[in-house]
């Protein structure tokens, strides 16, 4: 456990001295928080006609009985914009992971590392928890900052109680942090397989492809987010997760990694 | 402590480490030397458990390449060919990491030791990246310390360093056989090895010798005196020819250069003779051929 801690805590040393990876940590969930945030505000004086025109038509189920139909396009933007909170977990870990494993092979400081008496499980996990922590953070945080905007901007209690509907405590709780080690896994896998950083950061991104496209499909009324769906991926996830650590723990070779690399 | 037998490492069906049987006492410093490229890296990573061997098998400090290999990696030291430092963290912290995955008891104490020890210590909340290259050096060697293994590997130490910081590591080396440590010493450096090492294995993916220098010098060149006269005639060299001990004697300016079997014993004599012969002696010393004329005779017939 020690030897898991020191890997994390000096993943966090070397990686928050990069400005560009603390950009990313915490610029990009606040962006993802602001740009929702911006658009209800913007919106606030639209008439409930012109709203609900741009609205697909079976956004209807997401409303709750008894609202407005402004009320009703309020619900349909936050669960829009939910789904943002599933990409940051799925987008923050990729540059330290994708970095983790390829930055070690570039400094050289792989093989002393390798030299020690640490296992393959407790390196990848440190590695892992070093990613998915700060990635899972920053999206509870800036769900918070999210939470807390949307709450000051309606003001329907039943609007709000809507941005807390269990499928989005669900999407946001369980399902990010999920996403986060998939995403971590991944980058990590590539990360060990190849020798430059930027082709590392490049592949690990598709992780994020899947979730796009619920993303988009979503936005074009294709696809509609709810309860059952988010625990069904849950589960799909949580054994994806499973396997994927035990595919990268197997594909994680000290001694290909070091005599592949030059 | 060290113990090879027909140890091979192949990559694909280019062969790296051929067929090496070795042994390494306990307390010896042993050169390991060979060109670019002849396995010596290969060789150490599969003695730390880096690498697989191929076949054959290795047993470091008791325990058993392929087997033991987490007591393996717990009980030795390896300083890589370059430093592998985390640049962006302090000497001090660099050192936190390792003494923390090797386990060690009382980390702080040990750490502190070896920053004096090294002299590190004022250096030690700067960034490694901002140490001279000697000093980067001397970090990865306390690094490899830290858990006070018994046995350490040493690839290439004083690579890249000026005169004065590959001596602060020759005499860190010294003081570490002093200690009693088993040394084993990857390096090109001829007069390094010279000057450290115990034994010496010249390696080309296969053993192609192993002995003491002195031996190894002995052994192709037999020994050589040089003796320094006021005056050197060739009247006087083929006097001394005569003596049953001397195999061969030149004739340079005014120094006398015999071969002969055992300086130790036979010099006394050839003294003698000399000052009977009339002749003044000013000094006699053995000439030593240098490691590297050793080096490259083995190597080129290998």
């Amino acid at each position: 456990m020690d030897k898991i801690k020191t890997i994390v805590l000096k993943e966090w040393a070397e990686v928050f001295r990069n400005q560009l990876v603390l950009f990313t940590v915490v610029f990009m969930p606040l962006m993802f928080a602001a740009i929702p945030i911006g658009i209800l505000f913007t919106t606030r004086g639209a008439t409930a006609n012109e709203l609900m025109s741009q609205v697909p038509k079976g956004v209807s189920e997401l409303c709750p009985p008894g609202l407005s139909l402004a009320e009703c396009f309020q619900v349909y933007m936050l669960s829009q914009f939910m789904l943002l909170f599933m990409l940051t977990p799925l987008m923050v870990p990729v540059n330290i992971a994708a970095y983790s494993v390829v930055g070690e092979k570039t400094s050289r400081s792989l093989e002393p590392l390798l030299a020690t008496p640490i296992t393959t499980y407790e390196l990848l996990i440190g590695k892992n928890l070093a990613a998915v922590i700060p990635a899972v953070l920053a999206t509870w945080l800036s769900f918070g900052v999210y939470a807390i905007g949307a709450r000051l901007m309606i003001s329907n209690p039943r609007v709000v109680a809507a941005l807390f509907a269990p499928v989005w405590l669900l999407a946001v709780l369980l399902v990010g942090p999920l996403l986060a080690i998939l995403s971590v896994n991944f980058s990590l896998m590539v990360s060990s397989r190849v020798n430059d950083a930027r082709v590392a950061e490049q592949l690990s991104a598709v992780v994020i492809l899947p979730l796009l496209v619920l993303f988009f499909g979503q936005i074009a009324g294709i696809v509609l987010v709810n309860r059952r769906m988010m625990l069904i991926l849950s589960l799909i996830l949580a054994a994806l997760d499973a396997v994927m650590l035990w595919i990268g723990t197997r594909l994680f070779q000290r001694e290909s990694i070091l005599v592949r690399w030059r | 402590m060290i113990q090879t037998e027909k140890l091979v490492r192949k990559f694909g069906t280019t062969v790296a480490v051929d067929s090496l049987t070795l042994q390494v006492a306990e307390g010896e410093v042993f050169g390991f030397l060979g060109p670019n490229g002849a396995g010596k890296t290969t060789t150490v990573r599969m003695l730390t458990c880096l690498i697989a061997p191929t076949s054959g098998s290795a047993v470091v400090n008791g325990y058993r390449v392929g087997r033991d290999d987490r007591q393996i990696r717990r009980s030795v030291g390896i300083l890589t060919e370059t430093p592998g430092l985390y640049d962006t963290l302090s000497a001090e912290r660099n050192l936190q990491i390792y003494a923390s995955l090797y386990e060690v008891e009382s980390p702080a104490a040990q750490i502190d030791k070896y920053l004096h020890m090294l002299g590190l210590w004022e250096r030690r909340l700067d960034a490694a990246a901002t140490l001279s290259k000697g000093m980067k050096q001397k970090l990865a060697i306390a690094r490899s310390l830290l858990h006070e293994p018994r046995v350490l590997f040493l690839d290439e130490p004083t690579a890249s360093l000026d005169p004065e910081a590959a001596h602060i590591v020759h005499d860190f080396i010294l003081e570490l056989r002093r200690q009693g440590r088993t040394i084993f010493l990857c390096t090109h450096n001829l007069d390094e090895a010279d000057r450290l090492c115990d034994r010496i294995g010249l390696f080309k993916t296969r053993l192609v010798a192993v002995d003491t220098p002195a031996r190894l010098r002995t052994q192709l060149f037999g020994r050589r005196v040089v003796v320094h006269l006021s005056q050197a005639e060739q009247g006087l060299a083929d006097s001394v020819a005569r003596l049953p001990f001397v195999k061969s004697i030149q004739v340079v300016d005014n120094k006398l250069v015999l071969d002969v079997e055992d300086p130790e014993s036979n010099n006394p004599a050839l003294v003698r003779t000399l000052v009977g012969l009339g002749a003044q002696v000013q000094f006699v010393g053995e000439l030593r051929r240098p490691l590297q004329d050793v080096y490259l005779q083995f190597i080129r017939n290998a």
